[in-house]
This record gives C-alpha cells, structure tokens and sequence, in this order.
C-alpha cells in the first residue's frame, strides 16, 4: 500500500541528500586556496551529472537488484521494472522509484567525499574516470553488501541505519588510499596551505547539517517515529560533536574556532549516521563528545606524524567518525528504539560489537585493496596528477580556464 | 615635489584622514596591503596546523605635496597613527620628479594640489 505522508517524506528527503553535495562543495571549497575553488565546485557539481545518470542506467541495477552474488547485476538496467509500485523487500509504503531516487543521492555524496582527500591536485579527466570506475566497482558491490537483498553483510545481521559503512568508512578509506598515491602537495611544509574562504566553510556546513536530516531521518523510509527517533539523535550528536571540538581545542591550541565547530559538527553527523535509527539521545550525546576527540587526534596528531596528505581531512573526519559510528551501533544499539534492529553491547548482546566490527573489516578492507586498483589503472592510462607548474598555477585556471574572483572589475 | 608613502594600522585610518584634512591636505591614495616589520606576524591555527609569521593587514596611503607642506603631512600622520606600541607603522619621503595633472595636462607643483 503506497502511503502518500510516507512518499512525500522520502521525496523531501532526497532533495534534502541532494543539498548536501552542493554544501560539501563550499565546506571542501572554503578550505582549499582561491587558485583552485573551482575545481573543487566542479568536481562536486559534475559528480551530480555522471552519477545520476550512472545510477538510473545500471548503478541501481548493481547496488540493490536481489542476488547472492558479488552485486546485484543487470537485470534492473534503465530502471525496467523499477516502477511507481512498492517493492516491499525494501520499502513497503512507497513507489519503488522513490527509493531508487533517494538512493541515488547517497551514490552521488560518496565519492564526492574523497575530493577532500585529492583537492588541488589531481587532473580532471583522471577524476572523472576513477569517480565512475570507483563508484561501479566500490560503491555499488558494498552498497549491495550491506543493503541490497541478498547482500550478505545484510543478512550477518549488520546494523547501517543511513550509511555509516557504505557512505562514510567507504569514502574514507578511498580518501587514505588518494592522499598515500597521490602523494603530497608542491611545498607543502615551507607553505601551509590555509582555507581562503572560512564562511563558505560555515555556509557548507550549515547546508550539510540542514540536508543530514533527510539521509538521516529519511532512512527510515516512512514518516514515522523512527524518521523522528533519526532526526532527533542526527542533531543532538552533531551539537555535542561541534561544542565537543571546540573544547578541545580550547584546551589544545588555546582558541576555539569555527574552523573546528564545523568539522566536529561534520564528525558528529558522520558518526551518528549508522547508529541513528537504532540509539537514543543519551548514547547520542556520547557518540557525538567523542567523536570530536577521535577525529581531532587523527587530524592533528596522527596525520602530521603519519605524513599523508589528506588536504581536507576526508578520512581523518569521515573514516574515523565512521568507524567509530559503527562500533559506537554494536555498543548502543537498542531493541527499545528500533523493533527490527537488535540490541548492542551495553543492552546485553556483545555479538552485535563484533559483527559490527567484522563489516568495518570487510569495508575497510576491500575499499583499500579495490580503490587501489583503481587508482594504478587509471595513473596508467592517463595519468592522475596534474604537472607540478599546474598545481602552482592553480587547477582552476589550468584545468577549466575560470577564475572564482578577480581582481578588477 | 615629495611623494610620502606611509604605512599604518587599518584602525587609525579614519585618525589619520581627519589630521590630514586639518593640515588641508586632501589628496590621498589608500590600498590595503599585507605585511609586518618587528611585531612579526600572528600564528593562525587551522585544524592543528600551525602557520607562524603570518603577515599582517595594513593600511598604505600615498601622498604627493609641494615641498612646504612635507612637514605638516608627517606630523598629520604621525598624529593620528601613533600610539607608542610595535606595529604603528612607518613614513617614507621620496623625491617625486614630475606630476601631471590629466584633466589638464598641467605639469609640477601646480599640479599637485
């Protein structure tokens, strides 16, 4: 039965997924140089072109047809048989094409993620090929895995509320494995790259919040008390995460910045993401404190010692926050607050901690050894960083000939 | 014919003009530029990464005036920019050799005011 409050829900939801691309292009385009703004626009903007057209064709074929096997395969090419009717193996109260768009937004967002690890650096055309070869060989299968019907992290009995491991581990991950193959930026140590444009930094952040709501609360697919369970706990644990960060930077650095509100408000969404539909606002508060003190340490202290560079902390705020989300579910998780869910650690059932554990591994581990693949495949066909006199003149002029600003009228 | 170039804090801009007007000096190039002398730069502090030295915002007003006025314009300067801490900035007089005024294509002194 099509439910009309439940469809228009998930419609508003998707719009709401959609927003946040465009947000995360000024939160990732705040923090890069004014020589390369655009880029970092375009690479957003043209992910929202290549995917949604990747998606309708065969994206949602391979992520979400039912089958046992590696990925869902072709058989819901072009969308056949994916129509205005429900498919109740994954949403009982609205059109199946409802579902398809919404999950199309999240196939969008992921690999619009890593850009915050390639930023400034990497040639346009490489990154065109491997967004579309990464998002058919990684997101698609672990999407399948993890989601899709006869995906057999789904049926180990994983909890992934909104994407914690398909969305957040995944682009983190591919995001550690960009900043090890690509290598560091031109002068790196002589001169810190800083962010030209803090207030877009806020601008993005505040649309990537405002657009959480609908990944969040519209993975519950219906307009129910879950959907409101998921909204509430979305925006306690980025409030805690933002103050969180703050504090410990207060503490660290002397100064509390906005720079750090955001990104620990990011984290605190991040991190909620696969638990939002499973803990309630207590265990929402503690994933949301912590967050901020993983990610703070994994930017500050691991990165600089580790020596990659991450340019905007893709894996340092997503793979942490995520990983931390997915453990943070196995120990919070609640039969209380989600009937269909199960219970973590703290609610008697420690084996739930370790499947959660066991998706992270998986995750992890074939996102690092495929995103690899990727990677040398493409360095070898046309190679993936641009020349050193580009990336110092700026990608925005030598990869697109646009400036974001200039100087006189 | 002197060209007075002066560099000051952004905050004692508006000092700085009132003191010039009173010396009926109202001719005056401002552009904001970057940089700093022996109060060094201030450390920024993005996501732990610490960039020390960072140049400073300041104000950089270029002057020209006939010779009797060189006096009065340092002290207008002086006046409105001083507070007696690092970083109140610097005057430098240069001799200026033409000035040519477009509209009318006068040349020296008369030109100037």
């Amino acid at each position: 039965m099509i439910n009309s409050g439940d469809t228009a829900w998930v419609l508003i939801s998707s719009a709401l997924v959609l927003l946040m691309t465009p947000g995360l292009a000024f939160f990732y385009g705040g923090m890069v140089r004014k020589k390369n703004i655009l880029s970092v626009l375009m690479q957003c903007f043209i992910i929202m072109c290549v995917l949604s057209l990747q998606w309708v064709l065969f994206g949602y074929s391979l992520s979400f047809a039912p089958n046992q096997g590696f990925w869902g395969g072709f058989n819901w090419f072009g969308l056949k048989g994916v129509g205005f009717e429900a498919y109740p193996d994954y949403a009982a109260t609205i059109p199946h094409q409802a579902f398809m768009i919404f999950q199309a937004m999240f196939a969008i967002i992921t690999p619009a993620l890593i850009i915050g690890a390639f930023a400034e650096r990497m040639k346009f055309s490489a990154f065109l090929l491997f967004t579309l070869l990464w998002a058919t060989f990684v997101y698609d299968p672990l999407c399948h895995w993890v989601w899709g019907m006869g995906g057999w992290l789904r049926n180990l009995g994983a909890l992934d509320f909104a994407g914690g491991t398909v969305v957040h581990i995944n682009a983190g991950i591919a995001a550690l494995v960009t900043a090890l193959i690509l290598g560091k930026r031109v002068n790196l140590e002589k001169n810190v790259p800083m962010p030209h444009n803090m207030p877009f930094v806020v601008l993005g952040t505040g649309l990537l919040w405002f657009g959480w709501f609908g990944f969040n609360a519209g993975s519950a697919l219906a307009a129910n008390g879950l959907a409101v369970n998921a909204f509430v706990v979305t925006n306690t644990a980025a409030a805690a995460a933002g103050l969180s960060w703050a504090l410990v930077e207060w503490l660290h650095n002397g100064k509390p910045t906005i720079f750090g509100v955001c990104s620990g408000a990011v984290a605190g969404l991040v991190a909620i993401t696969p638990a939002a539909g499973f803990v309630s606002v207590i265990p929402a508060i503690i994933i949301g404190l912590l967050v901020s003190v993983f990610s703070f340490i994994a930017v500050t202290v691991i990165k600089p010692k580790l020596g990659y560079d991450d340019s905007l902390d893709a894996f340092g705020v997503h793979c942490v926050g995520g990983i931390w989300g997915a453990l943070a579910t196995g120990l919070f998780a609640s039969k209380l607050v989600n009937p269909a869910g199960a219970d973590g650690l703290f609610f008697g059932n420690p084996k739930q901690l370790f499947i959660q554990a066991v998706a992270v591994l998986v995750t992890v581990g074939y996102t690092f050894i495929v995103t690899l693949a990727i990677y040398k495949l493409v360095d070898l066909l046309i190679g993936v960083r641009v020349k050193e006199e580009e990336e110092l003149m700026g990608l925005d002029i030598t990869q697109h000939h646009e400036r974001a600003y200039t100087v006189l009228e | 014919m002197k060209l007075i170039i002066a560099i000051i804090q952004p905050s004692k801009l508006e000092e700085v003009k009132e003191e010039l007007y009173k010396q009926e000096v109202n001719l005056v190039t401002v552009s904001e530029v970057m940089g700093h002398g022996r109060q060094k730069g201030i450390t920024e502090i993005y996501r732990g990464a610490k960039e020390t030295g960072n140049l400073l915002r300041k104000i950089r007003l270029e002057i020209a005036v006939n010779d009797n006025f060189v006096e009065s314009t340092i002290k207008a300067i002086v006046k409105g920019a001083k507070t007696g801490e690092t970083g109140d900035g610097k005057i430098f007089v240069l001799d200026l050799q033409e000035c040519i005024r477009i509209r009318t294509e006068e040349r020296g002194s008369i030109a100037i005011g």
